[in-house]
């Protein structure tokens, strides 16, 4: 080959990324020491949101699985924090722990869902999560149908919420190093070629099944850490109904097709509009909705490709980038370097 | 071996043996079968009824991730890019799971799929904005990133300029100098004669020819398949 050819991956932008994201880690990590309470009670929600919507993303995004059943791993993570602290592990643990169940229990349950395409795969995700509340409501052990509380938790209200507040960051911070190393490496190749032609990956060596099945089980724990983290911040489930419920799965398609999807970044701008959104208008009954609706046609309107998508497209920023660029340089002075006839 | 899509028979029967090193051109009409004839062969479609040997291995059972891994390489008469990759991702992805290759090597191979291909002016493009042209030399590249032993081409010099033509085929001809077994589907009959060294004709799911090319074309079975078509 031609020594006068590079390939480069943006390692500064790469560094750049990573040594901003590292900071406002630290930042955001000693901030409930610094900052009242009531301020970072409420980040909780947007580290969970950040989750979601990057899990949503993984499997959408980079491996073209559109599922609108996200909501039963939510759901098993936060009835999975009862079933382990009852047997005497903290909230914390048993969050950790129900995670890495689901995980496990989501192998078999993609050989299930897997058998689907397209609409369909996204019809049978959300029959799987409606089937899964189903179930966990037939154990009067998780409540029978009416929620429960959690039984073993810290009593001290600071140390509690300090807590749950790292709990929710680490699981966000987590989701977005994974997503961000994962599509790095050839694993992410593996799943962008997937997800734009399932047929020409095979043929080029791709395992398409068991590559989707890793990037599903990813999902479904990044999803089950955020519902433990739902779970824990208010104690208990109060409705099955709801933590199993499909209007989650709405939500993170909002927050990843508003904030652009297919990118590190989209995901997390999503979760912030949708924050901030909810927080001032949640209250404010139907015009919550009206103004999410807004938002979602103001953005298909003008930004098709997202919030990061459009200043991506603009600007070619890319604060964790993951592709690739070749760099031929034509140096007909330099003689140092071998023209490609020469080779 | 045979093939068929629920109740519709495409391919009967159909047995040929390749000689490693060979360069094999198949003709024959629409809907004769010579696309579902390499997608057997590579797995992209499971076998009705018969077996593929590769190498002295019986791939039959193998997936297409498989036997790509183990030297088959295949391009798509209908292009099939990663449309939101770059052209040099799409050939990395050939050359770091068909071809097995890691970091500067896998690379490597990409660039030089891409060079082989005459895509290298188009390496950071999004595939999914290439020319019907283009995204058939993608096909190619891709193909040839994963270092195959065998090369199945469907179709890829339809359309293509008189120059552009010659160029194909001085490319195609050192493929098969380098030691690469070639099986192409071309209706660009000038195209194939000038490289391949036996030629098959399939029509309706059957070989009814298979020798020289002069004498394939010249034979009566061929010439009256195409009758009235022109060949
Ligand atoms: N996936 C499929 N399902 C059903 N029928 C198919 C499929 N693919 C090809 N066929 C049919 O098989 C026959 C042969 O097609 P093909 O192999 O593409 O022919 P050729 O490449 O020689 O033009 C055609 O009649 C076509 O309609
Ligand atoms: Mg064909």
């Amino acid at each position: 080959m031609s020594s006068n050819i590079q390939i480069l991956r943006s390692p500064k932008k790469a560094a750049y990324g990573s040594a901003g994201a590292l900071l406002l880690f630290v930042a955001l990590a000693i901030a409930p020491k610094i900052l009242d309470q009531s301020i970072t009670n409420e980040w909780v929600k947007l580290f969970y949101l950040v989750t979601l919507a990057s899990m949503w993303n993984l499997l959408a995004g980079y491996a073209g699985m559109i599922s609108v059943g996200q909501q039963a791993f939510i759901g098993l993570g936060a009835y999975g924090v009862f079933v382990f602290n009852d047997h005497g592990f903290s909230a914390y643990e048993s969050g950790i722990i129900a995670s890495i169940v689901v995980g496990v229990v989501a192998v078999p349950i993609s050989f299930l869902a897997f058998r689907l395409r397209g609409g369909y795969f996204a019809i049978g995700t959300w029959v799987i999560a409606e089937t899964l509340r189903l179930i966990i409501i037939r154990f009067p052990s998780l409540g029978s149908g009416k929620g429960r509380n959690i039984q073993n938790y810290t009593r001290d209200p600071i140390l509690r919420n300090t807590y749950t507040y790292w709990m929710a960051l680490g699981v966000a911070i987590f989701a977005l190093s994974a997503c961000f190393i994962l599509l790095r490496s050839r694993f992410g190749l593996a799943l962008q070629s997937i997800r734009d032609n399932e047929v020409a990956a095979n043929s080029l060596g791709i395992k398409v099944d068991f590559t989707k099945r890793v990037v599903y089980v990813i999902g479904a724990m990044g999803c089950a850490a955020a519902g433990s983290v739902i779970c824990i911040q208010s104690i208990g489930v109060a409705s099955p109904n709801a933590i199993f419920g499909v209007s989650y799965s709405a939500f993170m398609i909002f927050m990843v097709l508003i904030g652009g999807i297919g990118t590190i970044e989209g995901p997390v701008m999503g979760a912030l509009l949708y924050f901030f959104v909810d927080k001032y208008f949640s209250q404010s009954g139907l015009w919550y909705l009206v103004i999410l609706g807004v938002i979602a046609i103001i953005a298909t309107l003008f930004f098709p490709k997202g919030i990061w998508g459009e200043i991506n497209a603009r600007w070619n920023l890319s604060l964790f980038p993951v592709s690739y660029q070749v760099k031929i340089e034509n140096n007909q002075n330099d003689s140092i370097h071998l023209s490609k006839k020469e080779k | 071996m045979s093939k068929s899509y629920g109740n519709l028979g495409v391919l009967f029967d159909v047995s040929l043996s390749i000689p490693i090193g060979q360069a094999v051109g198949i003709v024959g009409p629409n809907g004769a079968g010579k696309t579902t004839f390499l997608s057997v062969i590579n797995g992209t479609e499971p076998t009705s009824a018969g077996s593929v040997f590769f190498n002295g291995t019986d791939v039959t059972k193998q997936g297409a991730e498989e036997r790509s891994r183990s030297g088959i390489g295949r391009t798509f008469q209908i292009p099939r890019p990663f449309s939101n990759l770059s052209v040099f991702e799409n050939a990395l992805a050939g050359a770091a799971f068909g071809g097995g290759l890691r970091g500067r090597e896998a690379q490597t191979a990409a660039l030089d799929a891409l060079e082989k291909s005459e895509m290298m002016q188009f390496a950071n493009l999004r595939a999914g904005g290439l020319s019907l042209l283009a995204r058939k030399r993608l096909e190619l590249a891709r193909a040839l990133s994963t270092q195959p032993k065998l090369l199945l081409l469907d179709e890829i010099a339809g359309g293509l300029t008189e120059a552009e033509c010659i160029s194909l085929i001085a490319t195609i001809k050192n493929l098969k100098d380098s030691g690469i077994t070639i099986v192409w589907i071309e209706h660009v009959v000038q195209a194939l004669v000038a490289v391949v060294d036996r030629l098959v004709c399939l029509a309706s799911g059957t070989i009814i020819q298979d020798g020289i090319p002069d004498e394939v074309l010249k034979s009566r079975e061929v010439l009256s398949v195409y009758m009235g078509t022109g060949i």
